[in-house]
């Protein structure tokens, strides 16, 4: 199976165009194009050509920038959907599929009824399709792509060989055009001039050395499933029956050196209605016996209604976690306190768990960045030239004149006097940055010890001049 | 008679203790800093004023420390107390914005016996609860001798198992300890 123009067709199938369509790719610093559909080549326009250039010759052309990740996974999806064929499919290049059918033609009514439901298949789901059948690998991928479906292989021009560039064109200088021409050819000197590759491939495609075709193995599925006899209401009931779910789920992630990073147990009710509980983890873990007593919340609060018949258990988000050398002599278990983190995050959520990391920069609120713990590992490295204060808030003006700090002034409404001003230390603000509260220019800050005790930290803006209090010390 | 201050600080483990006033913030960085253990500082996600690490990092090192965000007083006591139940932390820092009742701050009290960690409360002035072993209040002083000093009036308003008391104290970040510096004349 060839998909000419996955690419295109997959962009087109969510969103139809009824205009010349390419897909472009950045090569070689130039938006060249990648993949383009039927009416785009009708005007002449082909693959590799400059988009500058097929816009002049294409006024109304749409495009938009190709992305081959996606088309990757397109392909595997379709890889997926191949196996309804038969169950030996690999994927061929970027674009293609090939398929093993021995034996299993005679399912749909034979080898041409198979291919008349590919191709209605294809069509219905807007994937143009060229399909190539023959008794060996390289000649089904010729037909494909040079050929018409079946046929032989004789008159097909040399490229349908999976050769190189260089070689078709050396090949077509030498006066041998046609496949039929090369087998009619002296093999030795062939060889001589282009080495074994393209008697090999000339064998492969002939069927006088085997080509095998490896199917891909199934992404391992971390997934449990369970139904009952009769439908199950009581809460220990329930954690039992998740108990025996995540033994085998365990069991796989440790035979993969995997963990679960996030749980999601959904329940279905005789009702059909289902409901989900979802457990975020604060690390990769597989050990059921520490799982479970988390799942402990989520359970409770799930409404079995008439009772449950079917409980399904899927470790959702995944991570590695190879083995690990287990410590001895540390009183603390290390995961007790991604235990605790876990079972705190199932109430107000993993990420209003954080910590504080260090950040490099003057401005007292960018000082350190904050970020959730569970997704971040303790940084040392905390530092300031000179001493900051232990809270911070938003800057509160108080009514003050001059670049001097004031000798009494008033804060939230107490009359403060000034015992000591240590400063000023000019901080500017981070110009390549968009900053409202920065507007104000540069900021001289002061420490003042006051009389009455409290150690303030005020700043004067001599570019708009004020005073403010954004912080109080220790 | 005035109590060392040695007997009553470091504060009690499987405790939970209260501090208010100007200084408090940084009554409970020192207090955390010498459980030598992790500890959480639990607020409210609206509140503002929030802790500066940088001004953290010379009391109570910024690593040691995680920070949960609730999003009322609920929630902030039931991370509280399982935090305490555990026993994973050395400490656990609430800042609460409403008085606790008899209940709240009892099962508070339960929860840090059963885990063995110091919970230490910063209430706002007036919302003591009875549950609490001790109570503090905590003032910032005029040092008219040393710059950057940390000079602070500790004085121990509640103690359910001792006499009451006030210290003049400095945080020394040499030795990492508290320094009492005169007997104010109590």
């Amino acid at each position: 199976m060839w998909f000419p123009r996955l690419a295109s067709d997959r962009i087109l199938r969510a969103r139809p165009v009824d205009a010349p369509f390419a897909l472009t790719l950045n090569r070689q610093n130039t938006d060249r194009i990648h993949c383009l559909n039927r009416q785009a080549e009708t005007l002449g326009l082909h693959r590799g050509m400059n988009l500058a250039d097929a816009r002049a010759f294409c006024p109304g052309l749409v495009s938009q920038p190709a992305r081959p990740d996606l088309d990757a996974r397109f392909l595997s999806a379709l890889r997926r959907w191949a196996l309804r064929y038969c169950p030996w499919v690999a994927r061929d290049g970027s674009d293609g599929l090939m398929l093993d059918i021995t034996g299993s033609a005679h399912l749909f009514g034979g080898e041409e009824a198979l291919l008349d439901d590919m191709r209605a298949q294809a069509e219905r789901s807007g994937i143009t399709l060229k399909l190539g059948l023959g008794d060996t690998r390289g000649a089904a991928w010729a037909l494909a792509h040079h050929g018409d479906t079946t046929g032989a292989l004789g008159p097909l021009p040399v490229a349908a060989l999976r050769l190189d560039e260089a070689t078709v064109t050396a090949l077509q200088r030498l006066g041998l055009r046609r496949i039929s021409d090369l087998t009619a050819a002296a093999r030795a000197p062939l060889a001589r001039r282009f080495g074994p590759g393209l008697l090999t491939r000339l064998d492969q495609a002939l069927g006088h050395v085997p080509e095998a075709i490896s199917p891909e193995p199934e992404p391992p599925h971390y997934a449990a499933r369970l139904s009952f006899p009769e439908p199950i209401g009581l809460l220990p009931d329930v954690i039992s029956a998740t108990e025996r779910l995540l033994a085998p789920l365990c069991d796989k992630l440790k035979a993969q050196e995997m963990g679960a990073r996030k749980l999601v147990l959904t329940l279905r009710r005789v009702d059909q209605d289902s409901q989900q509980v979802e457990l975020r983890l604060a690390s990769p873990m597989r050990d059921p016996a520490r799982i479970l007593p988390l799942f402990e919340r989520g359970l409770g609060a799930v409404d079995a209604g008439f009772g449950i018949d079917v409980m399904r258990l899927e470790a959702v988000a995944i991570e590695s976690l190879p083995e690990r050398q287990i410590g001895h002599g540390s009183r603390l278990r290390p995961d007790q306190l991604n235990d605790l983190i876990t079972r705190i995050g199932t109430r107000i959520g993993l990420e209003n768990i954080q910590r504080f990391l260090p950040a490099d920069s003057h401005i007292p609120e960018r000082g350190f960045v904050i970020a959730p713990a569970a997704f971040s590992q303790p940084e040392t490295g905390w530092s300031s030239p000179r001493p900051r204060p232990l809270r911070l808030f938003a800057p509160e003006p108080i009514s003050a004149q001059g670049p001097r700090p004031p000798n009494a002034f008033r804060w939230r409404r107490m009359m403060l006097s000034t015992g000591r001003a240590i400063g000023p230390e000019r901080i500017a603000p981070e110009w390549w940055l968009e900053d409202d509260s920065w507007r104000s220019g540069l900021r001289d800050y002061w420490k003042i010890d006051t009389l009455e005790g409290r150690r303030l930290w005020l700043f004067y803006t001599p570019q708009n001049p004020g005073w403010f209090v954004q912080g109080e010390f220790a | 008679m005035r109590p060392d201050l040695s007997t009553l600080f470091p504060l009690r483990a499987g405790r939970v203790h209260e501090a208010y006033g100007p200084a408090a913030t940084a009554f409970c960085a020192v207090a955390a800093t010498l459980t030598r253990g992790t500890c959480l500082w639990i607020r409210e996600s609206w509140a503002g004023g929030g802790l500066n690490p940088l001004g953290l990092a010379p009391l109570l090192d910024p690593a040691r420390m995680l920070s949960a965000r609730t999003d009322h007083q609920a929630d902030s006591l039931a991370v509280a107390e399982e935090a305490l139940r555990d026993g994973a932390l050395s400490c656990v820092l609430l800042e609460i914005t409403r008085p606790l009742n008899l209940r709240e701050g009892r099962r508070l009290q339960l929860a840090a016996r059963a885990g063995g960690s110091t919970g230490l409360c910063l209430i706002p002035e007036g919302m003591g609860s009875n549950a609490s072993e001790t109570r503090w209040h905590v003032s910032p002083l005029f040092d008219p001798r040393q710059e950057d000093s940390t000079l602070m009036r500790w004085e121990i308003k509640k103690n359910k198992s001792g006499t009451i008391g006030a210290w003049d104290v400095r945080w020394s970040q040499e030795t990492r300890c508290m320094h009492v510096v005169s007997p104010p004349g109590v």
